[in-house]
């Protein structure tokens, strides 16, 4: 096929007025626009193993059901990480190793070096610093006044527990989440224009995280992840390139997830009024908002995996050597595995049983860390407040792999008196 | 009908008069044991069904596959007598099994 230029142009939105072999789901305007949702419907209904031959990351499938996600997910000898884990293909001359771009067995062994830092032992320890946190940061948000809900709580408080997991300077914050924004962004997406301009940015996080890692080899251990890594047995011995790729890992790993599951939880109340009084009348069911918020969001939209052989799969056969995208935020809304899964329910049974943190040996490390922190400020915040009110429609990010918000206008309601 | 015990972090115990055909996770599930969450819902995938096995049980019981071997390989909570609860089957020869749940599941 050869008509790749007109194929890749943004459609409009009747995923019927394509044929099915022509549809694209990894288009990031859609996601930019948020009208991507009705493409995976359509795949969910009538392909949901779906092979599309030609995109800006070249052939693809998509596996768009609950069920054929997870075996993907717990198949990782059929389906291997090695190569990386984003639909798009890693640079060749920049390539940055970290652990969840391994297979077994060195991702086994780096991950468990840095697993406990996010263990729940430690989470334990934790917990009253995030709250302190928290509350720092709503007592100091305006009341009554608009802001963006995303600069002012959701990247200050992800920014803020980085900088502590890494024992990172914490008035030179905000490079954190420069990095991380880096390390994802889209080039036609505002932040950078070129390639190199990612790599200079990013050898300056190299440069400016060897200089921490300097400072504590020679120390004795602490609990900060960059002390684990210099310090681990499997970790200290890495080259320059792996230390920047499990760096940025950890990076983006803590830092835009949690940051647009903290802004999802607040559109999708304000979507659902009714869920939004259920809250106000009952504080106790924030334990199960917290997995519904992250289900409903779904802020990584998918993992991407290359087949080790050929395999079946959902009745199609896939080649060795073939690019398999889970795309989660389908699966998450499919209505064979969860009941009603387009509403917002923050009591919704079984709601842990989402596929936002992924399956098998890959998932999530920092899942508790990030339930943790949501679970927090949803309780900070009725404690104080009626509600946090939507004020204009939100700014979505221009990627099919970070699916979140760039900007949401939003003002604090006072509990009536 | 097994009798499977259930200790709580707190000590708090579950005798359960157990049903068979479905897994121990299942079995604590369906009466009610709280601390196992089992995200996954039973495919050794989540790590969040772990269990210590008391007493001489653990080398009674099934051997550990691959699959649960690396997934209780990343729990950080593991013990030299861990489970994940969902690889277990209820049957009659568990009669008397004693479990103990983690303060935590990760």
């Amino acid at each position: 096929m050869n008509n790749t230029a007109e194929k890749n142009v943004y459609e409009g939105n009747d995923p019927y007025a394509v044929p099915l072999n022509e549809i694209d789901v990894s288009l990031p305007e859609r996601f930019e626009n948020n009208d991507f949702w009705p493409w995976f419907e359509r795949l969910r209904k009538e392909d949901p193993v779906h092979y599309c031959s030609d995109s800006e990351h070249g052939a693809y499938w998509s596996v768009t059901k609950f069920q054929d996600i997870m075996y993907v997910d717990t198949h990782h000898d059929l389906f291997s990480s090695e190569t990386g884990i984003t639909i798009a293909s890693q640079d060749e001359d920049f390539v940055l190793p970290m652990f969840i771009a391994m297979d077994q067995p060195k991702h086994d062994v780096q991950r468990r070096t840095v697993n406990p830092v996010v263990g729940p032992m430690n989470l334990a320890n934790m917990e009253s610093t995030i709250r302190e946190r928290v509350i720092t940061i709503i007592e100091s948000l305006p009341v009554g006044e608009t802001f963006d809900w995303v600069d002012r709580v959701a990247i200050e408080l992800t920014t803020q527990m980085l900088a502590t997991l890494f024992d990172f300077p914490f008035e030179e914050r905000r490079k954190l989440t420069r990095w991380s924004d880096i390390a994802t962004t889209n080039l036609d997406a505002g932040l950078i224009e070129t390639e190199d301009e990612r790599r200079a940015e990013l050898i300056e996080c190299l440069e400016y995280f060897t200089n921490l890692w300097n400072e504590r080899v020679n120390k004795e251990p602490t609990g900060d992840l960059i002390s684990m890594l210099a310090h681990g047995e499997s970790t200290r011995n890495m080259q320059p390139m792996e230390y920047l790729g499990n760096i940025i890992l950890l990076i983006v790993g803590g830092n835009d997830t949690t940051r647009n599951s903290l802004t999802g939880g607040v559109v999708a109340l304000n979507e659902s009024p009714d869920q939004y009084e259920k809250l106000r009348n009952d504080h106790s069911l924030i334990g199960s908002m917290v997995p519904e918020i992250i289900r409903w969001q779904t802020p990584l939209a998918h993992m991407r995996r290359i087949a080790t052989e050929d395999t079946e799969l959902g009745g199609k056969q896939i080649k060795k050597g073939d690019k398999v995208v889970m795309w989660y935020v389908s699966g998450n809304r499919d209505e064979t595995a969860i009941e009603n899964p387009d509403d917002f329910i923050i009591d919704r049974k079984n709601a842990r049983h989402h596929l936002s943190f992924g399956f098998g040996i890959h998932r999530c490390m920092g899942n508790r860390l990030a339930e943790m922190q949501i679970r927090i400020v949803w309780e900070e915040l009725m404690a104080r407040f009626h509600s946090v009110q939507v004020m204009g429609e939100p700014t979505y990010i221009r990627s099919a792999f970070v699916k979140g918000y760039a900007h949401l206008p939003v003002k604090l309601v006072p509990l009536e008196s | 009908m097994p009798k499977i015990t259930f200790i709580e972090h707190s000590g708090e115990k579950h005798e359960i008069e157990a049903d068979t055909g479905i897994s121990v996770m299942e079995v604590a599930i369906n009466n009610g044991v709280p601390g196992i969450d089992a995200d996954c819902g039973g495919a050794c995938s989540c790590a969040t069904c772990h269990v210590m096995v008391a007493g001489d049980w653990f080398d009674k019981l099934p051997e550990i596959d691959a699959m649960e071997e690396s997934m209780l390989g990343l729990n950080t909570m593991r013990e030299t007598n861990s489970r994940l609860s969902c690889q277990l089957d209820s049957t009659d020869e568990l009669d008397g099994l004693v479990l103990q749940l983690p303060e935590f599941q990760g």
